[in-house]
């Protein structure tokens, strides 16, 4: 069976919620909506206060290529456009929109008939893809017009499916493959259309058995597709490891990007809403997420209109737990901690995770006995412990001649250290700094 | 025996030879260097802080003694003395700058500024502003992580356990700049040095709104602007729900920090001006304080900068404290 050949660790999986239905959270009375759902540039809100909107209504516009519409996900009255608190506690320009009702805008489409057939251009598919501001819904918000777009001089091969769903505890994709399997598969011919391929690929990791069997059973009577099972490893729903599992091609360090290796990857809820984009007009105004814990009462995946405070969903899964808790936005591994719990469901939240006990507190850090287990983690092939040093004595030449811009930031290496370094904290600033740097560098060349 | 004396022989003939060929090679590749360098690095303070834009005193020393024009060029640390001696001994004219000293801008100590969680992750302000809004819910305030305690490298800033905030030890502080560079939320300025270490400046870099500062901490800038009305030398400017004291233009005259309702205008090294006998029955009816200050104001600002100087024990501070959060009230429902 197939996997990623570099580094790689195997966190417990705990998917509580794999074997529980997808179910409809009810329409919440406040949403908040913040501008910046998605990687570049935020979107420029087109409604002011007191203005009335209708469900699927354009809220906010792209502000460049590389950024993404955002739509109302529910009717009602919007009561502010201002700075409110995000996850993390910093302050995001958002719209607040109070519910009246369920109204909806027209042009959608809202029934369940599967729509098979798609008689649109490339063009038009894209176009239809990025009005209805589609991100990439694994936890990147990387903008997917943007990836469907072939800059000209390179040409895709492959479409790959992300059906890996390798974070522990998260199961929105899972469940989405089980149960929308059917509309996936044609989200994946459409994608082909899109990018002009014959071939597409759909990488499950092999704890999913179900999902395997469900979606081999329908890319029978589609030509092109395959269902790749993968061995069982973290981070194999990364970009470039599941590119590597799947074809073992390498994509180059970066400036490449995977489509220089011929492919286009794209997550499994991502290619269910593009299917709702394309076939139905449904602009990206809802979403499954997991809300998991060992701790709570009851780990569902909840059908969620974006903007619903995460408190509401903790609440539909039992509430918090007695005792501290850590609650992340996200799954244990790649999960940012959150703050604010009044903030809101975006568009790459693809769970709410919420560890306690012992697995709510880091353990202290010791010396680094420089066993190279963080060496032998890294799916990059970085070297975590001296990136880490570095950071910390502000080398930023060195870090940068050693690649610390090709660290996807999976935390293999800190989950693996046997004294508890927080080595991906530094790496991050690290990498954050030298990021900084380069633009700087690329800002003061075109001067 | 015969073995060793030509080894001994050899060796010494082949120190020799390399002593000539580095002598004239010595001769051949020396590197002029002003012998004033050397001297001016000597008159420096050799701190070695970077203070100056410079990576050591050696640097700055190059530049002082190879540029014509030294005015852009100074030692925090030396002070106008050091450079005044330098520029005596170059014959060129010395940058003249009032003595500065770091400023830590941030009022939210532990019992003003209450813990909304735990973090425990690396203990460093940079990572931990990397990564979110900090252990209050104030996105601006100071994180106490010390970064810029580890970046002093003349140990005058220290964290102090009892409030969480870093203090500066104003004797010890060169002004190097080291600490306002470390710190991510940008809270330490470097404001001039009055005489006995005093000062007057605004605690607090939020830029939030007032309703959200006082959520999050009682000793915060609501932007209300009293100080602004009442302040006779223009020093004092509201912008972005956040005020900032001038330290060009501010006089000491401290009427702004009887007017501040959050007390987020700090006062160090003198005491507080009297308050007006009217002064506690006033906080009960806000908008009638706020009418009469504006023409009460005028009068005794004028004699301030006399009265700066002047002592005035007979105001005790636990009045002030107490009267402030009466004035908090109305402030917030405006």
């Amino acid at each position: 069976m197939k996997t990623f050949p570099m580094g790689g660790v195997h966190p417990s999986e705990n998917k509580l919620s794999g074997a529980k239905p997808i179910e409809v959270l009810p329409l919440p009375d406040v949403v908040t909506i913040p501008l910046a759902q998605h990687i570049g540039a935020p979107a420029v809100a087109k409604v002011a206060k007191g203005d009335k909107v209708l469900t699927g209504q354009l809220l906010a516009e792209a502000a460049s290529f590389m950024s993404a519409n955002i739509h109302a996900p529910i009717s009602g009255t919007v009561t502010a456009v201002d700075l409110q608190p995000n996850g993390q506690g910093l302050r995001q320009m958002m719209i607040t929109i109070k519910r009246e009702g369920d109204e909806w805008a027209e042009s959608i489409d809202r029934s369940e008939t599967l729509v098979r057939e798609c008689a649109l251009s490339a063009q038009e598919i894209i176009a239809r893809i990025k009005d209805a501001g589609i991100v990439g819904m694994g936890g990147a918000t990387f903008p997917t017009h943007v990836k469907l777009s072939i800059p000209p001089g390179k040409k895709a091969e492959c479409v790959i499916i992300n059906g890996v769903e390798c974070e522990p505890y998260l199961t929105s994709d899972h469940r989405t493959m089980l149960e929308h399997g059917e509309e996936l598969v044609v989200g994946v011919t459409i994608l082909m259309k899109a990018v002009g391929v014959s071939k597409a690929y759909i990488g499950i990791e092999n704890n999913k058995p179900d999902a395997i069997a469900h979606l081999r059973g329908i890319v029978r009577n589609y030509p092109g597709i395959e269902v790749v099972p993968l061995q069982v490893k973290y981070p194999q729903g990364g970009e470039k490891q599941l590119i590597a599992a799947v074809t073992g091609r390498q994509v180059p360090p970066p400036p490449a990007l995977p489509i220089d290796v011929g492919a286009v990857v794209c997550n499994a809820s991502t290619t269910y809403a593009v299917y709702r984009a394309v076939q139905k007009r449904m602009p990206l105004i809802e979403r499954v997420v997991t809300v998991t814990g060992k701790k709570l009462k009851n780990p569902r995946n909840l059908l969620t209109r974006m903007g619903t405070p995460i408190t509401t969903l903790l609440e539909a899964a039992g509430g918090l737990p007695d005792g501290d808790c850590k609650v992340l936005n996200g799954g244990p591994m790649m999960g940012r901690a959150m703050v604010q719990l009044a903030s809101p469901v975006t568009k790459g939240c693809s769970g709410i995770t919420v560890l306690s006990g012992r697995d709510a507190v880091r353990r202290t850090a010791q010396q680094c006995i420089k066993c190279a287990k963080c060496v032998s983690a890294c799916p990059m092939g970085l070297e975590p412990y001296f990136l880490s040093k570095m950071t910390q004595k502000k080398n930023w030449d060195e870090i940068e001649s050693r690649m610390i811009t090709s660290c996807i930031e999976c935390g293999s290496c800190q989950a693996t250290c046997p004294a508890y370094l927080p080595l991906l904290d530094w790496i991050r600033l690290g990498k954050q700094t030298v990021m900084g740097r380069i633009r700087a560098r690329a800002a003061a060349a075109k001067k | 025996m015969q073995v060793l004396l030509y080894t001994i022989l050899t060796l010494c003939a082949l120190g020799i030879l390399a002593a000539v060929v580095l002598y004239f090679v010595a001769q051949k590749f020396r590197v002029e260097e002003d012998p004033r360098i050397d001297e001016v690095e000597k008159m420096l303070p050799g701190a070695n802080c970077g203070g100056c834009g410079f990576a050591g005193c050696r640097g700055m020393a190059d530049a002082l003694v190879k540029r014509d024009d030294i005015s852009e060029l100074f030692c925090p640390v030396g002070g106008g003395d050091c450079m005044k001696a330098i520029a005596a001994y170059l014959g060129k004219a010395a940058a003249e700058k009032q003595p500065e000293v770091a400023t830590v801008r941030c009022g939210g100590t532990c019992e003003k500024r209450p813990r909304t969680n735990d973090y425990n992750g690396v203990r460093s302000c940079a990572v931990a502003s990397s990564l979110y809004v900090g252990e209050t819910a104030c996105a601006f305030g100071c994180l106490g992580f010390g970064d810029c305690v580890v970046a002093c490298a003349f140990d005058a800033i220290h964290i102090n356990p009892a409030t969480g905030l870093p203090e500066v030890d104003p004797e010890k502080c060169t002004a190097c700049g080291a600490c306002v560079k470390a710190c991510p939320r940008m809270i330490i300025e470097l404001r001039k040095k009055w005489p006995k270490n005093r000062a007057v400046y605004v605690s607090c870099v939020s830029k939030d709104k007032g309703a959200a500062v006082m959520k999050a901490c009682k000793a915060g800038c609501i932007g209300c602007g009293k100080c602004e009305k009442v302040c006779a030398f223009g020093a004092i400017t509201v912008e972005n729900n956040l005020a900032y004291i001038d330290p060009q233009k501010c006089k000491l005259c401290r009427k702004c920090v009887n007017e501040c309702p959050t007390g987020a205008i700090r006062l160090v090294g003198m005491d507080p001006l009297p308050r007006e006998p009217k002064a506690p029955a006033a906080p009960k009816t806000a908008p009638a304080a706020q009418t009469a200050t504006p023409a009460a104001a005028k009068e005794p600002v004028k004699e301030a900068p006399k009265a700066a100087a002047a002592v005035k024990p007979e105001a005790p501070k636990a009045v002030e404290a107490s009267e402030s959060k009466q004035t908090a009230a109305p402030v917030e429902k405006s």
